[in-house]
């Protein structure tokens, strides 16, 4: 019992509780678009961006930004665009192309943040960043307002072209041929996971948020086999491992996004062995 | 109007032509084969006439008022996502492309058309089931309940009856020639059945080397059919 009442006194703590309200909306939102991601070979557009939001925060950092926000979520989300065309129209092989900009993107905020950091401890500053180490215990209640209204628009898009969403990924020359405007639809797709990915960089850092975006969607695939049960499912699962991963760091002390992505690696564990039963005994 | 004209339109991929010197028409009502080898590129065709890549010379237009949203097609198998977690309910809905306007949800009448359809297709059982886990037919037969949702006024078919047993191609045959006769649809379609494709077509679009585009009277009489059964005896 010793646990749980440790648990209840951190929980009367306003940052701890800013930590589970935005954990549990970033889990969910990104989970979301996870399917979607994993099967349109969109993954690594997913990770390219987040290296990219690591060097928008670089330059936010050096310019003495004090909210940050705004200029790492434009310049994302203009990345996601330009990825994405490069990714569909240029036969220069689009992996290679993400991969020049989030390598580049990586160098360029290091360097920045070396050459003008006035901070004592850089390399704190750059691992807070990297991995998120406790930025998520430092929210204020404004930034957790902003999360909430990003995920309810985010929750939003999913909801209303959930159908386009779902066609667009299983057939795009279906969906193109009979009248649905799929390059619009990808595009929004490629700017709603940019939000996503700002969003979740409080959460887990830019280097471990395609973890947060691939996990549940790979877990739940391994058992349902419907794009609705594996999208519910992906989504509990994400926000379970969010949460569970948040307890344990605030109460062990460990970093908060490498604790999730542990128990997001553990709970995929049990899913690919509950997948293997299932088909063994189907 | 002719639903699609094209004028002496060249195909292919990267500035590579395929074929040269396309033309032809498909009038509201028609029953269009289209016939020719492996590789002479019928289905780069059917791609083209969709939209889906542009030709690299000519015109190839969409007329008498036909909407992108009254065409159904059914893609060659192999095509499609094959781990992709869906059940057949769901992909077969997502052929129903309602009626103008964006509406986020699927109506009754979708549901309808799509319980009506798998029912065609003999798959109503399957209903729950997993895309990926069925048979290769099964699986054809699941997209052409698909196309049939999407489908008002015409229907492309990339090879209907590949990996359907000859119970179920004879069934579909004659769906697609009651679907052409009763409820008024265009037919176009690719076969490597020419016996088929002579017996329920009116007209023939031969693809090749040399193309061929008339009525089946004068497709028997041409060169083009006369080299195609002749290469299938020696
Ligand atoms: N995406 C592509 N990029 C480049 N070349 C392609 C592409 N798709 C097909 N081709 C080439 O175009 C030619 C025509 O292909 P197409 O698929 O249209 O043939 P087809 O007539 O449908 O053959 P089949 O009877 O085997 O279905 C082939 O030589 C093929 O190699
Ligand atoms: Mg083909």
């Amino acid at each position: 019992m010793a646990i749980l009442e440790k648990l209840a006194y951190y929980m009367s703590f306003q940052f701890v509780q800013y930590a589970l309200i935005a954990g549990i909306l970033i889990s969910l939102c990104s989970s979301l678009f996870g399917v979607t991601l994993v099967l349109k070979r969109f993954s690594f557009i997913g990770d390219g961006l987040s290296h990219v939001a690591f060097g928008a925060m670089a330059i936010a950092a050096v310019m003495k930004l004090t909210n940050n926000m705004p200029l790492i979520l434009a310049v994302t989300v203009i990345s996601a665009i330009l990825l994405l065309r490069t990714g569909q129209r240029a036969k220069i092989k689009g992996d290679a192309a993400v991969a020049m900009i989030s390598v580049g993107a990586l160098a360029i905020g290091y360097l920045l943040m070396n050459l003008f950091s006035t901070s004592s401890n850089l390399s704190g500053d750059v691992c807070t960043t990297l991995f998120g180490s406790t930025s998520i215990l430092t929210l204020k209640q404004s930034d957790v307002i902003v999360c909430g209204v990003l995920s309810v628009v985010v929750l939003a898009v999913f909801i209303v072209f959930y159908n386009k969403i779902f066609s667009v990924t299983f057939d795009e020359d279906f969906a193109r041929a009979t009248g649905t405007k799929a390059s619009l639809y990808n595009l929004l797709i490629a700017v709603v996971v940019a939000v996503i990915i700002v969003l979740a960089m409080n959460l887990v850092g830019s280097l471990l948020i395609s973890a947060l975006v691939i996990f549940p969607a790979l877990s739940a695939m391994r058992v349902f086999k419907s794009f609705k049960s594996v999208t519910v499912c992906s989504a509990i699962f994400s926000v379970t491992c969010a949460t569970l991963g948040l307890l344990i760091s605030i109460l062990s002390g460990t970093p908060v996004g490498s604790t999730i992505v542990a128990v997001d690696i553990v709970a995929f564990g049990v899913f690919y062995l509950a997948g293997l039963f299932r088909r063994s005994k189907a | 109007m002719a639903y699609l004209t094209a004028r002496d339109i060249s195909l292919g991929y990267e500035g590579e032509k395929i074929v040269t010197g396309l033309c032809f028409e498909v009038d509201p009502g028609d029953y269009l084969c289209i016939v020719g080898e492996n590789g002479s590129g019928k289905s780069t065709l059917m791609k083209t006439m969709l939209g889906l890549i542009p030709p690299l010379g000519g015109t190839i237009e969409r007329g008498d008022g036909l909407q992108k949203n009254e065409i159904g097609y059914l893609p060659q198998q192999s095509l499609i996502q094959r781990d992709f977690p869906a059940s057949v309910t769901e992909i077969v809905l997502s052929g129903c492309r309602g009626e103008g306007g964006f509406r986020p949800f699927h109506s009754r009448s979708d549901k309808e058309a799509a319980r009506a359809n798998m029912e065609r297709m003999g798959i109503s059982h399957l209903a729950k089931r997993c895309y990926r886990e069925l048979s290769g037919g099964q699986q054809q037969r699941v997209l052409l309940a698909r196309a049939l949702c999407a489908t008002k006024k015409i229907l492309l078919l990339d090879e209907p009856v590949a990996g359907l047993d000859p119970k179920v191609t004879a069934e579909m045959y004659s769906l697609i020639e009651e679907l052409n006769r009763d409820d008024g649809i265009t037919i176009i379609m690719i076969s490597h059945d020419i016996a088929a494709a002579i017996k329920y077509a009116d007209r023939i679009l031969h693809v090749g080397r040399s193309v061929f585009f008339g009525t089946k009277d004068e497709y028997l009489g041409s060169e083009n059919y006369l080299r195609l059964t002749k290469a299938g005896e020696s």
